[in-house]
């Protein structure tokens, strides 16, 4: 098992038939994620072909699930139409809808955000601006690269891409249930203590990585959480220590805004909750392993 | 993008809020024109993205255009906080009864928009909701159904705006929303909102910060950067479409792929090069989690163009890319330079993990460039740098 993404999932890809789509769908295609169609407006009917898998491109998210029973949506719709390729999804209501798309207006992002909670949440939203999550052997929606690990136990929660690459390829041997990637903009649709939560309840889930980097007090809020509701081992890492303020880090939500928002909060707010926190992802690694080889 | 004051004020004036009259100077000349049109006594204020200002000796007031002139000298070229001031904003001068507080931002934590408004306003406000909570009415705005004149009258009422003045207030609170959602941003900050003494409610400052992302529905907003504020470097690299930030007191030159690794990297080899007397990382350049080759030549001529750069660490995890791609990126990036006439001296140190890695050091270890070292741990590269950094070649 893992958590939101099980080899049961059937995923459609909004934005199949464009240049990042249509090479991401190959990829998940390639590492057994169940495709089962596109969504691009006013070119369904087509099929687009995969290295020999042929898959269906449909008008809209709600032909697309009707005809194909998905239940996962994965967004590489670009900025100026990925406001209405969400709501569209959250009105479809399919499960899960992963974000991968940078650069979305922080208006849009609230936009969409306010109609699912509108709507009663029908839908979790993964992203923007994030890598999309991958339970190993099972299911790969977004563009983490899926050969970097096999399944294990470690469940991974992390607002950057390469990080998240980096922390599989260090515990490679041992193995991840489900690493999500859950973004860098200043407003995204799940959030650390959602997925902090879903691995405590997770059964296939032992120990839990959490990555973080400067802006916002999402961190802070995960420490909270933890202290609270986190029986497993909870290992963390903050990236940004050497931020200046106000300027920002490449993610649109990285930026420390006048005192609030620093790396030394996050870490001192995370090790106060019990976490134990890395001072470079090697050694986090390094912590993460000790915690699963102990437990033996 | 944060803005300037006068800009926000013409943003505020293009929407329709109440606004004094003025203009901005760059030179005491240009200060003493435009206090020319203006009746009565006048500010002359310092525009500097940073607060305190008014303590620096940055706010000054004139009674005509000759002192005008004269305190726009004297302010044009201080140095507040170590921004250099190169223009001054001139209004007209109000008679203030009351100082108030209004503004709208991004609350990260719920996911919505939230409108601070306190009866308390020219003062810190995040002080006054610490020291008096019961003055700072903040109130979730839903993105999707905004505010009406219903909901900013609520907002008055919750703030407890005086009845004499809760209309003008209602208006100001509905055209500031339309303002913040129209121009896209993500703050708008009116400290204070003042009311005068013959009873008008004005926007006597403006804080503004714009999303750049949502740059495409607004060319108009490029024109706000202030070319002149922007390091050479960064301008530079922004014309390449990287994502470079220049960094004080740094020698090591960084270069990586993805955001988080990049700002992980700027913090191993700041704690690595603790032992070496304090070396720091010169700048955070992120080239992108799949990046090219020729993103990475753009990268690596950036990052040695700057005088402080004394090595260079290349810190690439493949995950979407491959090593080998970056590896031959590398080599390919080094010939093109010379090619180019740069004279190449600094160091590079590079660490290869991930996807096909064992190709990529061996691409690099054929090409056998003498600036070139290979490290296969971030840690331990992020040593060799600060090393070769601290060395000074």
């Amino acid at each position: 098992m893992a958590i939101w993404l099980t080899k049961d999932s059937r995923v459609v890809v909004q934005g199949m038939t464009g240049s990042e789509g249509s090479k991401h769908t190959r990829r998940m295609l390639a590492a057994g994620t169940t495709i089962v169609g596109g969504v691009t407006p006013g070119k369904g009917g087509q099929e687009v072909e995969f290295d020999g898998v042929r898959v269906p491109v449909f008008n809209d998210v709600a032909g697309a699930m009707a005809a194909t029973g998905a239940d996962v949506t994965v967004v590489f719709v670009p900025p100026k139409f990925a406001r209405a390729a969400v709501v569209e999804a959250i009105d479809a209501g399919i499960d899960l809808a992963v974000v991968i798309t940078e650069g979305i207006p922080v208006h849009d992002t609230t936009a969409f955000w306010a109609h699912n909670v509108a709507k009663g949440q029908p839908t979790r939203i993964i992203g923007p601006n994030c890598p999309g999550i991958v339970s190993p052997g099972a299911s790969n929606a977004g563009i983490i690269p899926a050969d970097i690990t096999g399944p294990g136990r470690i469940g991974l929660v992390s607002k950057s891409g390469t990080l998240t690459y980096q922390m599989m390829y260090e515990l490679r041997d041992i193995g991840f249930s489900t690493c999500v990637g859950i973004g860098g903009d200043p407003v995204i649709g799940t959030t650390h203590i959602d997925a902090l939560a879903a691995f405590q309840e997770d059964p296939d889930t032992d120990a839990i990585v959490m990555i973080g980097e400067i802006g916002g007090d999402a961190e802070e809020r995960a420490a909270e959480f933890v202290r609270a509701n986190v029986t497993k081992p909870v290992v963390g890492y903050i990236a940004g220590f050497t931020a200046p303020p106000g300027k920002t880090m490449g993610h649109a939500g990285a930026i420390i805004s006048g005192s609030s928002g620093t790396a030394e909060a996050k870490k001192v707010a995370l090790e106060a909750a019990g976490v134990t926190v890395g001072t470079t992802p090697t050694e986090t690694a390094r912590l993460m392993r000790d915690v699963m080889l102990s437990a033996r | 993008m944060d803005l300037y004051e006068y800009q926000g004020r013409a943003l505020f004036a293009k929407h329709g809020l109440p606004v004094l009259p003025g203009g901005v100077a760059r030179t005491p000349e240009e200060a003493r024109a435009i206090a020319a049109d203006i009746d009565g006594d006048l500010v002359v204020k310092a525009q500097v993205k940073v607060g305190g200002r008014g303590k620096a000796g940055g706010v000054k007031f004139a009674a005509d255009a000759d002192e005008a002139a004269a305190r726009a000298g004297e302010i044009l070229g201080m140095d507040i906080k170590g921004h250099t001031v190169s223009a001054v904003m001139l209004t007209a001068s109000a008679a203030i009864a009351e100082e108030y507080y209004l503004s709208y931002l991004l609350d990260r934590a719920e996911r919505t928009f939230l409108c601070i408004a306190s009866v308390a306003g020219g003062m810190d406000i995040e002080q006054v909701a610490a020291e008096t909570p019961e003055k700072v009415a903040k109130v979730a705005i839903d993105a999707n159904t905004g505010v009406d004149e219903a909901t900013a009258r609520e907002i008055a009422a919750a703030a407890k705006f005086p009845g004499h003045v809760a209309d003008q207030v209602a208006d100001i609170v509905l055209g500031l929303w339309r303002a913040f959602v129209a121009e896209d941003a993500t703050l708008v900050e009116v400290n204070p909102l003042a009311l005068t003494t013959d009873g008008r409610v004005l926007c006597l400052d403006a804080k503004v910060t714009l999303d750049e992302n949502a740059a495409f529905r607004h060319p108009d907003h490029e024109e706000m950067v202030d070319r002149s504020a922007v390091d050479p470097l960064e301008q530079r690299a922004k014309e390449k479409d990287l994502n470079y930030v220049k960094l004080d007191h740094g020698s090591v030159g960084v270069v990586g792929n993805g955001a988080g690794l990049v700002m992980s990297t700027l913090d191993v080899v700041a704690s690595a090069g603790a032992a070496y007397g304090g070396v720091r990382p010169a700048n955070f350049l992120d080239i992108g989690g799949g990046a090219s080759a020729a993103v990475m030549a753009n990268g690596l001529e950036i990052v040695l163009s700057d005088p402080a750069v004394r090595s260079v660490f290349v810190n690439v995890f493949g995950g979407i890319t491959a090593c080998d791609e970056v590896a031959g990126g590398i080599v390919h990036a080094l010939d093109l330079l010379t090619q180019r006439g740069e004279t190449l001296d600094k160091p590079l140190v590079v660490r290869l993990d991930g996807n096909n890695a064992a190709q990529g050091r061996a691409i690099l270890d054929r090409a056998a460039n003498p600036l070139v070292e290979r490290v296969d741990t971030m840690d331990g590269a992020a040593e060799r740098a600060a090393e070769l950094a601290a060395r000074g070649n």
